[in-house]
């Protein structure tokens, strides 16, 4: 490192012990205010969901290798789709990169101690586990059987099943979404250090800015709308069903206006994580650091005025159609740009093949296939086939399972060693890095031709067209793939906490204020709030391939 | 074990989508076959270690932003374009369709010719005749789904969706429910039988599947139901002050007691009858009683029935020339 603009706080006798070792007891984790720690019960809280979901996921695929099923009755089948969409979506996907890297991450990158509002920050985490315990009872308890997107009249008036407990889960969990984002929406505002001026901001905190605005501006709505599904349920008030002077389709648009942007919520974080992992990882400046900036705010803007691309056979008009299918093709270009950038970015750089930037790899591949993809089902007559068939679940979970594992994979194995201070081994990263990206396609590229043949989501059997078993199978296998490569991670990051070797502050030479501290970092983060003096990014690929040049001996 | 890549193209809109598709499906690969190979040829060649020239790079170019900025740009628009035209041939059934009513319930599907052949979770139609659905759920949301004809609408309760196509090649199609609607869902299936257009006027003229000639029409039923309800007490060949006559209702367009202009389409009139106090028609009191007790399947019969009196002419300017313009201004 040739510069270090801000003060270079590492290890010494005198520095403060890491947030780690601030307290060993349980109510110095439950009830404490350090972002850091309410990261980590974050991290512990998002896995256990989605290992729920993962075992949700298992039973579907396993099920569907058979056009008459293999073990599951039919209620029991639409429960285990509907736990599967609602833990994943709800309790991981939301949640895991903005609560878990962006609660970490957000105030030291800015120079900050800590977030604007501590305890609204445990706050959030407590909401997201009440949220999370209401439909985990739900589910534990007869199960809710109405699929994630809580259709009406079906979920207001027909469905038999836990629809309200369910949905007051949900609607606890959108108040810890929302406490988060309106926590990290003042922490970027006020709490940047001297000298971080907004254009100095890494992208991740750019990323976790835009999705905050999302939270804060489409979350309430579809806690409303959830509300009046249950009213309608428990107390007849007529707002959906047509028997109760309601329209169904209503409950469709206002769902779809948090749930499409919910997408956004859930990708432009990782595509922040991105960001910071391939400029390390190829010793570059981003590329077109304003574009990248901009059309995440460009993706939050625009992904409020499209949802109605979900809703082209929903006897909507044809003109209000129209619109939504031209502002949902104007909402590819900003993440076209974004993709194009990262490229460039790679462009000229010194590229070092580590676990995180394969992950960064993955992530290229899977969001490209995915956003692709998108331009069939927001061309109105291509959706008229596609949609509501495993076109879509393909798609879908391309773009924001895809997207945002991979990045969450990418973040996570890129600042393990500043949370834990420990290394994981970097072999076993790649390899399942590796197994994962091969088994999310052979799981979800069948089901691109799936839909195009006509299978339609939701559905138990398909004894009706038999045909389609070999594309199941084929997804079955793949799915078998990647649940192997994600067991992997789950063994090595836990065996590097206790026999890990020790990371030292910065064991991937990365810029940024996170590196400047020690691994852990202490309670504080910051003794003395550093002076940013420098771009971010302020990496030199030629300077650095120069220095490795230069043989061991003479450097010393 | 077969493993099919697309499904037949057995209806007038299936090569059309399946170009767009292919279209869509080559730039699809063609994206990310560029964006791949850069990635990988960048992300090798200049791996550490590796002597190659870094000197020169800059951290950005307006040009190249422009560049990827305009040319998805212009791909979207000429995309969207493309979609949209299909997509408007799809919702514009020609005037001469043949009709035939669909009733989507958990968890089956029941069709009823105009001639009152009935069959359920089948669809019997003639190849090269243009077809045109009309249809209703008894409950809770459906999706009508053809995929050898390309064709999807969701069927709603309480309001009547349509859907168009002709059938282009005689055989037998999948039909499918593609809105998840409960319990057996994945069993709300069937299939579409396309049929020469003589063996199907046979097939028709010979009760359908069930071989019942001669059945009464869906208009017949429609009239039993007047005169049983005894509508006519209220709604006769003239309008009397109980009522509006229902002669040369349909298609036609009313002025309702909070001034809006309502056209007498099918949900229109569903809706008047199940809950007539929704809309009033100008001059008149809300005093007819709500028939909600009458099935999906009557209100198609009533409404055959009614369309059987006379429907108006094409629909033209709002209420005709009769309408006072000052009037027709206030709506605006």
């Amino acid at each position: 490192m040739s510069t270090v603009a801000p003060v270079f706080q590492g290890e010494s006798p005198q520095s403060p012990p890491s947030y780690l070792k601030a307290g060993h007891t349980i109510k110095s984790w439950l009830l404490t205010g350090d972002h850091k720690r309410i990261a980590i019960l974050y991290l512990i809280a998002v896995s256990v969901f989605f290992f729920f979901g993962s075992i949700a996921a298992s039973m579907i695929r396993v099920e569907l290798v058979s056009p008459r099923g293999v073990m599951l009755e039919n209620d029991t089948y639409n429960k285990v789709f509907t736990a599967h969409g609602i833990i994943m979506i709800f309790f991981f996907l939301i949640p895991a990169i903005p609560a878990v890297l962006g609660n970490f991450l957000l105030p030291i990158m800015i120079g900050a101690r800590d977030l604007a509002f501590p305890r609204l920050n445990l706050l959030s985490w407590y909401l997201y586990v009440a949220g999370g315990l209401c439909a985990l009872l739900a589910m534990a308890f007869g199960g809710v059987d109405t699929g994630w997107t809580f259709y009406t009249p079906y979920s207001s008036m027909y469905s038999n099943t836990n629809v309200t407990l369910t949905i007051v889960g949900a609607f606890i969990a959108g108040f810890s979404s929302i406490a988060t984002g309106i926590n990290f929406i003042v922490t970027v505002h006020k709490m940047r250090a001297p000298g971080m001026t907004w254009f100095r901001l890494p992208l991740m905190v750019w990323g976790s800015y835009a999705t905050s605005v999302i939270i804060v501006l489409g979350t309430p709505v579809v806690a409303i709308t959830l509300l009046l599904v249950v009213m309608e349920r428990v107390f007849h008030i007529g707002v959906f069903s047509p028997e109760l002077g309601g329209d169904p389709v209503l409950f469709q648009h206002l769902f779809w206006f948090y749930s499409h942007p919910a997408v956004y919520i859930m990708i432009l974080p990782a595509m922040g994580v991105i960001n910071e992992v391939i400029t390390c990882f190829t010793r570059k400046r981003i590329f077109g650091y304003h574009f990248i900036a901009f059309s995440s705010l460009a993706i939050a803007g625009l992904g409020f005025l499209v949802w109605g691309h979900h809703m082209f056979v929903s006897s909507q008009s044809m003109y209000q159609g129209m619109v939504f299918s031209l502002l949902s093709y104007l909402v590819a270009v900003p993440s076209a740009i974004k993709t194009f950038n990262w490229t460039a970015t790679i462009y000229k750089g010194s590229v070092r093949f580590q676990t995180p930037f394969l992950y960064v790899l993955g992530f290229i591949g899977l969001f490209v296939v995915g956003g692709l993809t998108g331009l069939f089902l927001a061309a109105m007559s291509t959706d008229v086939h596609l949609t509501d068939t495993y076109f879509v679940v393909a798609h879908f979970h391309y773009v924001m399972v895809g997207g945002t594992i991979m990045g969450f994979l990418a973040g996570l194995h890129f600042w393990w060693p500043k949370f834990f201070g420990k290394m994981y081994p970097d072999n076993w990263g790649k390899l399942s890095a590796l197994i994962i990206f091969i088994g999310f396609n052979l799981t979800f590229l069948p089901q691109f031709v799936l839909g195009y043949l006509g299978m339609p989501r939701r559905y138990h059997y398909y004894y009706f067209a038999p045909e389609f078993q070999f594309w199941h199978i084929a997804s079955t296998a793949g799915a078998s793939i990647l649940a192997v490569g994600f067991l992997i991670p789950a063994v090595y990051l836990l065996w590097s906490l206790k026999y890990g070797p020790d990371a030292g502050p910065n064991p991937w030479g990365a810029k940024g204020l996170e590196w400047t501290i020690p691994s852990p970092p202490p309670t504080t983060n910051f003794v003395e709030i550093p002076v940013v003096r420098e771009e971010p990014y302020a990496y030199d690929a030629e300077a650095d391939e120069r220095e490795e040049r230069v043989p061991a001996e003479t450097k010393r | 074990m077969n493993f099919p890549l697309m499904p037949d193209q057995a209806s007038n809109f299936a090569r059309p989508y399946d170009a767009l598709f292919f279209a869509l499906t080559a730039l699809t690969i063609l994206f990310t076959v560029i964006v791949g190979a850069l990635v990988l040829y960048f992300a090798v060649k200049y791996r550490k270690g590796n002597r190659v020239d870094r000197s020169g790079a800059v951290e950005s170019h307006l040009g190249l932003e422009i560049t990827w900025t305009v040319i998805p740009l212009i791909l979207g628009l000429v995309m969207f374009w493309w979609a949209a035209k299909l997509y408007v041939d799809t919702r514009q059934p020609p005037q001469d369709a043949m009709e035939i009513f669909v009733i989507g319930k958990q968890w089956m599907w029941h069709a009823q010719h105009a001639n009152g052949v009935r069959e359920n979770n089948e669809l019997h139609v003639p190849v090269g005749v243009p077809v045109r659905l009309t249809m209703i759920s008894q409950d809770v949301i459906h999706s009508f789904f053809v995929p050898q004809f390309r064709i999807k609408q969701d069927v709603l309760p309480g309001r009547y969706t349509q859907q168009w196509f002709i059938a282009t090649k005689p055989g037998k199609y999948n039909l499918f429910c593609a809105e998840y609607c409960g319990t057996q869902h994945s069993e709300m299936g069937g299939y579409i039988y396309a049929l020469p257009p003589q063996e199907f006027q046979k097939w028709l003229a010979s009760g359908g599947d069930k071989k019942r000639p001669n059945q009464p029409t869906m208009a017949d039923l429609g009239k039993q139901l007047y005169d049983r309800l005894a509508c006519g007490n209220c709604h006769g060949s003239q309008d009397s002050p109980r009522g509006p006559s229902l002669y040369g209702l349909y298609g036609a367009r009313r002025r309702m007691t909070d001034g809006s202009i309502v056209e007498a389409t099918a949900s229109y009139i569903r809706e008047a009858i199940k809950n007539p106090y929704a809309k009033i028609n100008e001059g008149y009191q809300n005093t007819m009683p709500e028939y909600r007790e009458l099935t999906e399947e009557d209100l198609l019969n009533l409404i055959a029935y009614i369309r059987t009196l006379g429907t108006s002419k094409a629909p033209g300017p709002v209420l005709g020339n009769a309408m006072p313009a000052q009037i027709d201004g206030g709506n605006r």
